[in-house]
Parts: structure tokens; C-alpha cells; sequence
């Protein structure tokens, strides 16, 4: 995974709440067995409209989403955060992240960062008001820092340094191994198998 | 100290617990598919690794797959590869792999119960939001990313930050003609999209406790729509009674310890939960949904809310962009909606008491002019079972499309979807924005909303249908 420890770059502001993992990827562009090339796939739907926040031409290159509550609900789908990454998002911020999509953006280090919708309003007023405006999102302060807006955010320990230090978590975990095989000779003999019949 | 059920799964899966750390939870059952999974398969083999646990390991090919012509080679060249893929990687890495063509092959969530695979206390997870489904057994079940699928493949564990325990307590009784996904569909409607969000919900009360095992499915599958990692519902009589028998349900000596165990599985008395809700079955009836998420949700008596009546903006703007995209307007009572399409099946409610309840309503009737209805079993065996007992030929003689098992139009990633416009009432668990076709509109509803709706062809329960005379040779 790519580490993360601060970025800086332009906002995208996208006023919807409940922006569902079908709408950031269609289920049609899951078909590819990659973790590249999602990037066109990205809000496929909403980009035929020539009025979609990512077709303005000030929003080109902008690099952090401002999203509203409950971004990422439904579909456990990866693909999502692959097409945001592919498109060259590298932190999202929204009041409220679905679980599953949030799990998914950390361990691809793509930073999600969950403020206030307070917040959020404000970052929306900031970039609509000048496109140019930049936010910086710190990882190692667990700050976001934007004109006359400084929030901290949340972030457990754990998860931060992982992405600080861009770890891979099945490497941690098999440093465990003997723990794994010690659960594995007392787990109950009734406990199903797959095997054949 | 008390604990709630789903604590005491979990705690019954630590592998490793330190300070400041996730703990590393074992996985006593990963079920696999092809769209999640060809990544991970990947990772592994760049990385030199091997699949740690082919005996807890099992694939079955649904989301992509067609529901006609299942002999013919499939027409859409990347789909045919991500099969070709699966079972590639399922070949060189030694997992059972259930393909199209397979008497074993469905959508996953139904294939891993009527095997006999999930069961009380276990943790199941899988590529796929609608995991939760396998908490109808009191399993800890839930829906990872590909990332987590390799991270399983690689080392039977998840390192698992604990969930918040939610209760959502059905008091009373389901009137007839109510069903679970009404009541699901309430729950979400009642507690919203985020209302579950880091929450593992636990269904009880004795409303729950009288649901059939594929009733409580339906109830725990749409768990992730009210944004929970999990649902889950204690095992009990009903649970044991479905399992025993089954292929890969213990045996003898093994069934005795497996029932002592699976007892203790329930929250005890003085346990607390993070939340409670609590909801009272009997003011239930007919649920569908109006918008584009599982929250916006009406009793189908009722009518489209004015989107002026929420008090939250970010509620009230989705609600206006939701009647938009629906072609709504505010005030239209929902029975006058019309379809254009009904589709019965899914992970939600595609097991064979679904299609039973609906060709009960559907026995002697048409399906409306100008609708088209796909039934589409949720896996071989229930279209075997359902063949056995006529219900195919219910449906065709009604004027449906019996099809082959598959995930198909629930999300449309095969060639069954909605055009632009197209309407649909589906027995499904999401209503997004082009979810089941590019501009294509749905409508949640149970089996017997459905067969009712393709009746009158527009959303209607079976009570509407009384004064509908019945068709000749009934």
C-alpha cells in the first residue's frame, strides 16, 4: 500500500448525500479482473450530465472529494476506491462513511477523513467560492487545514500509523502465524469443512 | 460479565488480542464469487502465497452469469473472462468451485445455508455487502473488500476493530399478509441509511422468533442497508431444524455437541446494547419504497412524501433529487404507480418459500399486458425444489420468465437489466440510481407485492386482487 502522511491539493465538492458504491463504480465496470483502469467508470453515470461537478473544467486535477453524509453505502465493492484512486483522488471527507467502503479506502491508502457536516458546508462554501482554493490533509497532525478552516479529525492509532508507514497487513498478521495455528488446534471438530462429499 | 450475542461470537474468535491493536478475529468460513475475488487471487500469487484454508474455502459463480442459454459460451467477452478467471485461480489454488452449469451453483448466500455450511456461532465472510444474510443463524457474518479477501485467502483471520451492538427488538405479531421484507424495509425506513452505521444489529423480540430461517435471511441479508456491518438472530428450535440433515451439518456424536453449544447463543439477560429500537409488528403492513436508497420507504397504502416534510436538509434535498430520477411527484398515492417490470429473486428473497408465496398469488392469474416478469430462483436447488412442486409452470403459465439461478437483475450486471425509464418492482435489496440498468427505476417489495404487481401492473398487494376475477381453469 501507498503510505500517506500529508497531502495538499484543490476540492471537488459534491453536494449529495448517500452517494451509493453503484454510482461511484457501476456494476458493469466490475467485470474487469485489474485494480486499474477504473478511472473513466468514476461516477459513470452522473458524468453524461455536462453540468456534474466533474465536468467542470476548474475542477481538472482537483485531488480531495468533499462529499456529503453517508458516502460509500451499499455494495462491499473495492472497484470504488480503485476508480477514485485511478481518477487521482487521494483523501475524501464527509460527515458520515458506510463501514465497509471506509475499511476498503484505508487499506488502499486513499485517506478518508470524517468531519462535521458543519464542516463540510464550509469546505463546500470555500471551493465554490474560489476553485483554486487548496485544503491540506494531514495525516500526521490529523488535521485538515483549508482557508480559515483548521478541524482536527479522528483517526485510531493503529489505523494511522499503518497508513503512515503504508504497511501490509498480511505481512503483520503472519508474523503471527503460531498464534493462528494454536486457535486452529482447539477450534471445535464439529465446525463445518468445504471439502467434498 | 454479560454479554450480547454477537460479543460472544466475536470473543469466541480472538486469536490475538493486544493493547492498541485490532484483534485478529478467525474466519470459520470464507465464500467466494468471481467479481471480488480475482485481485486477491493475484496478490497471493505475487506475493508467493498459498490459500491457508482450502477446507473453510468455497466458490460459486453468480453475479455475472446469464439465466438463459447457460450452455451456450457466454456472448459478452469480459464477463466470459472473469468466470475463466475464477476458475483458473479456484484450479490452481485448490478451492471448491460450484460453476455455472453446477447443480451446487447460485448466488452465494443461498448456496453456503442450504448446504449446510453456515451455522450458529461461526464467522462467514465474504466479497459481498449481503454476507449479513448468514446472521440469520446467530453466525457474525459480513461483507469485506478484496483486499480483506486476500488477507483471508492468505491467513484465515481479519485483524477486526469491535463493532457497537445495536438492538432492534419486533414486539407483537406480523398481521397476515406481512412479511419479513416489510419489516426490514420499515426497520430501514424507521432507523435510515446510516441508522446501523459500525453497529452489528441483533433482530429479536417475538416477531423475530416466529419467522421461518429464510424469513430471518431476508431479514439480516438487508441489514447493510440500514448501513450495519451485520445482522444477526439467536439460534434457536427453527434454526436446528433446518440444518440438521443438511450436507455439511454435523453428525451424530458432532450434532450433540454443536446443539449444546449453539444454545448458549443468545445475549444473556443483564447484557446491554450500544442502541435500542424497538418496533411493534403489529402496525405493519405492505412496505415498498418511492426513492433511491432503502431508507425512503412508505407503506404502500400511503403516497410520495413531499419533499418540503423533512426537516434535514441533506434529507430533503435527497428526497427531491430522488423524485427526479423516479419521475414522482410529491402527494401520488404509490398504488398508482405503474411498472413495467417485476423481478423476483436474489440473495434477498430468491429461496423457495419466495417463490412459493408468489405463485400462490400468481396461481390462475396473467401477468398485466405490457409487463414483464422475471423470476430467477436463487440457486439450482431451489429451481429443482420449485420444478418439483409446479411452481415453474405457475409462472410461465401467468406469462413470466422462468430463468436459470443467478444474482441477475439485482444488479444488473448480466444481460438482465432495465432500459432507461423502465420501471421496476423487484424483490431485491437496492433501489440506487441505475442499480438494475442505466436510468432504470425500482421499487422494494416482497414476493407477494411483486406477483400482485404484475397482475395490475402497478404496485399492489394481494388483498387488491379480490375483487379480480380469476382467469379460466383456474
Amino acid at each position: 500500500m501507498e503510505a500517506f502522511t500529508t497531502h495538499t491539493g484543490r476540492i471537488v465538492p459534491l453536494r449529495r448525500s448517500n452517494v451509493d458504491t453503484d454510482q461511484i463504480i457501476p456494476a458493469h465496470w466490475l467485470k474487469k479482473v485489474t485494480r486499474d483502469g477504473f478511472e473513466d467508470g468514476l461516477f459513470d453515470a452522473w458524468r453524461k450530465d455536462p453540468r456534474f461537478v466533474l465536468n467542470d473544467p476548474a475542477r481538472q486535477g482537483a485531488t480531495v472529494l468533499v462529499a456529503g453524509p453517508d458516502f460509500g453505502t451499499g455494495s462491499s465493492r473495492e472497484h470504488a476506491v480503485w476508480a477514485l484512486q485511478n481518477y487521482g483522488f487521494k483523501a475524501v471527507i464527509s460527515s458520515r462513511f458506510a463501514d465497509i467502503f471506509r475499511g476498503n479506502s484505508l487499506k488502499n491508502g486513499l485517506l478518508t477523513v470524517t468531519l462535521p457536516q458543519e464542516v463540510v458546508e464550509r469546505l463546500w462554501e470555500l471551493t465554490e467560492a474560489d476553485p483554486a482554493a487548496e485544503v491540506t490533509v494531514d495525516l500526521v497532525d490529523r488535521q485538515v487545514r483549508a482557508e480559515g478552516i483548521t478541524a482536527d479529525f479522528d483517526l485510531d492509532d493503529n489505523a494511522r500509523w499503518r497508513l503512515l508507514e503504508g504497511l501490509d497487513d498480511i505481512s503483520l498478521t503472519l508474523e503471527h502465524e503460531s498464534s493462528i495455528a494454536e486457535y486452529e488446534a482447539r477450534r471445535p471438530r464439529y465446525k463445518p469443512r468445504t471439502l467434498r462429499l | 460479565m454479560a454479554k450480547t450475542l454477537a460479543e460472544k461470537v466475536w470473543d469466541a474468535h480472538v486469536v490475538r488480542r493486544a493493547e492498541g491493536e485490532p484483534d485478529l478475529l478467525y474466519i470459520d468460513l470464507h465464500l467466494l464469487h468471481e467479481v471480488t475475488c480475482p485481485q486477491a487471487f493475484d496478490g497471493l500469487r505475487k506475493a508467493g502465497r498459498r490459500v491457508r484454508r482450502t477446507d473453510l474455502t468455497i466458490a460459486t459463480e453468480d453475479h455475472n452469469t446469464p439465466t438463459i442459454d447457460i450452455d451456450k459460451p457466454i456472448a459478452d467477452p469480459v464477463s466470459r473472462l472473469q468466470l475463466e478467471t475464477l476458475r483458473k485461480n479456484c484450479a490452481e489454488f485448490g478451492v471448491r468451485l460450484h460453476p455455472l452449469g453446477d447443480v451446487e451453483q447460485g448466488v452465494v448466500h443461498v448456496v453456503g445455508p442450504q448446504l449446510g455450511l453456515t451455522q450458529p456461532g461461526m464467522t462467514v465472510v465474504c466479497g459481498d455487502s449481503h454476507t449479513s444474510t448468514h446472521g440469520a443463524f446467530g453466525a457474525l457474518a459480513f461483507g469485506i473488500g478484496t483486499s480483506q479477501v486476500e488477507h483471508v485467502l492468505a491467513t484465515q483471520t481479519l485483524p477486526m476493530s469491535p463493532f457497537r451492538t445495536m438492538a432492534v427488538t419486533v414486539q407483537g405479531a406480523l398481521p397476515p399478509g406481512v412479511t419479513a421484507k416489510d419489516l426490514i424495509l420499515a426497520v430501514i425506513a424507521r432507523i435510515g441509511t446510516g441508522g446501523g452505521q459500525g453497529h452489528v444489529i441483533e433482530y429479536r423480540g417475538p416477531a423475530i422468533e416466529k419467522l421461518s430461517m429464510e424469513a430471518r435471511m431476508t431479514v439480516c441479508n438487508m441489514s447493510i442497508e440500514a448501513g450495519a456491518r451485520a445482522g444477526m438472530i439467536a439460534p434457536d428450535e427453527t434454526t436446528f431444524a433446518y440444518l440438521e440433515g443438511r450436507p455439511h451439518a454435523p453428525r451424530g456424536d458432532d450434532w450433540d455437541a454443536a446443539v449444546a453449544d449453539w444454545r448458549a447463543l443468545r445475549t444473556d439477560d443483564e447484557a446491554t446494547f450500544d442502541r435500542e429500537v424497538v418496533i411493534d409488528a403489529s402496525t405493519l403492513s405492505p412496505f415498498v419504497t418511492w426513492g433511491t436508497n432503502p431508507g425512503q420507504g412508505a407503506p404502500l397504502s400511503g403516497s410520495v412524501p413531499d419533499p418540503a416534510s423533512f426537516a434535514d436538509p441533506s434529507e430533503r434535498m435527497a428526497a427531491e433529487k430522488a423524485l427526479e430520477y423516479m419521475g414522482l411527484r410529491a402527494g401520488q398515492p404509490l398504488r398508482e404507480i405503474a411498472v413495467d417490470t417485476v423481478f423476483l429473486g436474489s440473495c434477498t428473497n430468491g429461496r423457495i418459500e419466495d417463490l412459493r408465496a408468489a405463485a400462490a398469488v400468481l396461481r390462475g392469474r396473467s401477468v398485466a399486458d405490457g409487463v414483464r416478469m422475471l423470476v430467477v430462483p436463487g440457486s439450482v436447488r431451489v429451481a429443482l425444489q420449485a420444478v418439483e412442486e409446479g411452481l415453474d409452470r405457475v409462472f410461465t403459465a401467468a406469462g413470466a420468465e422462468w430463468r436459470h439461478a443467478g444474482c441477475s437483475m439485482c444488479l444488473g450486471m448480466n444481460p438482465d437489466q432495465l432500459s432507461p425509464g423502465e420501471r421496476c418492482a423487484s424483490t431485491s435489496n437496492r433501489n440506487f440510481e441505475g442499480r438494475q440498468g442505466k436510468g432504470g427505476r425500482t421499487h422494494l417489495v416482497s414476493p407477494q407485492v411483486a406477483a400482485a404487481t404484475a397482475i395490475l401492473g402497478h404496485l399492489a398487494s394481494p388483498a387488491d386482487l379480490s375483487a379480480l376475477p380469476m382467469t379460466a381453469g383456474a
